[in-house]
């Protein structure tokens, strides 16, 4: 009871957390108090505010170049969330179509979308990112087209293993009777009830997503490095960590709690759907 | 007249894992005649399901043809085999398990109309859909203003109106009714019973009737076919086969029929 209760509660300030990130985001020129570009040489390296040496004209600090720490992080949120959504949503209509299709009409498709499902998951994933992203090159939209075909494989494989029993449901068998088109048998009875399911894995691989944007943009093979990510901050700031912490030490806690928001708020999305899980 | 439907030599085979095969419905020749109601009876696991998944074309013979109206449902383009569809529809045994329950009454309803007359799609025909789901729901016993609710709102009775109400929407010649009272109480099957002679003879429909229940049948079938082990064994009018039992199956099929009146009778002898 109790447990339950503080996972509520858990859930409830993740989705705070969650909607504070979509508000920074989407107002980040009004909420940050300076230009994340402008440098300014002669305020390097200036420690957080509450630190000897800081000011309030820096919350956060500075980097090596003297850009405000706070409107970095801020503006990162950006990048971060777009990357994180976009390739969720793609990898998720990908593999609800192909999961859709491999569960229902099985045969050569199911053995053929599957194997290559397979041979996919061999690769790790991160290393088949990085392979296509230098075939086809950085750029923000090249991460989330990356991030998306790297991760349908779980939803095809959640999807096509609740279809293999929703389709031998008697509601399917009767439509089926009736002359309802698979497409639309699809659309109606089957794609409804696998939604819940999805949008856990989809919670999960956003904040996945994030996290591997940000191993890609560190990397230097993510989005151009104008473009404020927490993950190219991160890459700057590990050469002043034995000096100035605060550089990549504030965008890492921004990640962070990115992604436990959104994994936590996955947990709590998954316990909804499927009540039955955990209640013992 | 031919016949409204006619199966010729159909069997299905199965392969199960390690390639043995398995015959559920083994070289089945039978005709249903417009208006009849045709019973299936057999013990489960003897094809009857099978065979009415065949003759719905749901499951692909192994061998053999079904004929609908004369035409062989093998040859049929997909526009074709759709419009056949229409005439055949069926009603399910597990009146819980039949309906989307995410679906509301009126969509469950509308499903076989939307499907088959592009005049009840869209926005626009919601009024028209609205009301001839209301018909139909009326026609069932049930009351135009249910459509609005949810499956599980409704008794298994009552659901299985609904799929009878659902069954009639297209306008069918034939409905298949697999089991369709053996999930419901008595008294409510007697209902059910009623319900589908009476709408047998206000819309002329035939139905082809599977049941494990002979007393049932005795009561609904015009016509018996006896299954077993895939294979009909005996066939013909209901009086017949079931007053006069020619197979050995159908004898003790007919002796596992539980008799009411069974331990009076004993009662009775025994006191005399």
């Amino acid at each position: 009871m109790t447990r339950t209760l503080i996972r509520n509660r858990l859930a409830l300030v993740a989705l705070g957390v969650l909607a504070l990130l979509l508000v920074a985001a989407a107002f980040s020129p009004l909420l940050a108090p300076d230009d994340p570009a402008k440098q300014d040489l002669l305020a390097r390296l200036k420690p957080p505010a509450w630190s000897d040496g800081g000011s309030l004209a820096h919350p956060l600090g500075t980097d090596q170049l003297g850009r405000d720490l706070l409107s970095r992080v801020i503006y990162g949120s950006r990048v971060s969330l777009l990357v994180g959504i976009g390739a969720a949503l793609l990898a998720g209509v990908v593999g609800a179509a192909a999961g859709l299709f491999a569960g229902f009409r099985g045969g050569w498709l199911d053995r053929v979308l599957m194997r290559f499902a397979d041979i996919q998951l061999a690769f790790p994933s991160l290393l088949l990112a990085l392979a296509i992203v230098g075939f086809l090159g950085s750029g923000l939209w090249n991460v989330v087209l990356v991030l998306g075909f790297t991760g349908w494989v779980s939803y095809a494989r959640v999807v096509r293993s609740e279809v293999l029993s929703l389709r031998t449901r008697d509601y399917v068998t009767q439509a089926r009777a009736t002359g309802v088109t698979d497409l639309t048998i699809m659309r109606r009875h089957l794609l409804p009830n696998v939604l819940p399911p999805l949008a856990t894995i989809a919670t999960l691989h956003i904040a996945a997503a994030i996290v591997a944007e940000a191993s890609l943009s560190y990397l230097g093979l993510g989005v151009p490095k104008e473009t404020v990510t927490w993950g190219s901050m991160l890459a700057d700031g590990q050469l002043y960590l034995g000096t100035s912490w605060w550089v990549a030490v504030f965008p890492g806690l921004a990640l962070m709690f990115t992604s436990l928001a959104i994994n936590i708020t996955g947990d709590a999305l998954r316990d909804v759907a499927d009540p039955k899980a955990y209640r013992r | 007249m031919t016949p409204l439907l006619e199966l010729d030599g159909l069997t299905k085979e199965f392969r199960g894992p390690g390639g043995a095969r398995t015959t559920a419905v083994d070289e089945v020749t039978l005709t249903v005649e417009d208006g009849e109601t045709l019973a299936l009876v057999g013990e489960s696991g003897s094809g009857k399901t099978t065979l009415t998944r065949l003759l719905l074309k749901l499951l692909e013979p192994t061998a053999g043809t079904v004929r609908f109206e004369g035409r062989d449902l093998a040859g049929l383009s997909a526009a074709e085999l759709r419009g056949i569809r229409a005439g055949m529809q069926v009603v399910l045994q597990d009146p819980y398990s039949s309906m989307n329950p995410r679906m509301r009454i009126t969509d469950i309803v509308a499903e076989p109309l939307v499907t088959h007359d592009a005049g009840y799609r869209g926005r626009a025909a919601r009024p028209r859909l609205r009301e001839r789901v209301g018909e139909l729901l009326t026609s069932v016993g049930l009351a135009a203003g249910v459509q609005d609710r949810y499956p599980h709102e409704f008794s298994g009775g009552q659901r299985q109106r609904i799929s009878i109400a659902r069954a009639l929407a297209p306008a069918p010649r034939v409905v298949v009714l697999d089991e369709p009272t053996s999930a419901l109480d008595v008294s409510v099957q007697a209902q059910v019973l009623d319900l589908l002679a009476e709408l047998q003879q206000r819309h002329g429909l035939t139905y082809v009737f599977v049941s494990h229940n002979l007393a049932v049948v005795r009561q609904v079938a015009d016509r018996v076919a006896v299954m077993r082990r895939g294979a009909i064994v005996e066939c013909g009018a209901t009086a017949d086969v079931l007053g006069a039992p020619e197979h050995p199956y159908t004898r003790e099929l007919l002796a596992a029929v539980p008799r009411p009146d069974a331990y009076r009778a004993r009662a009775g002898a025994t006191g005399a």
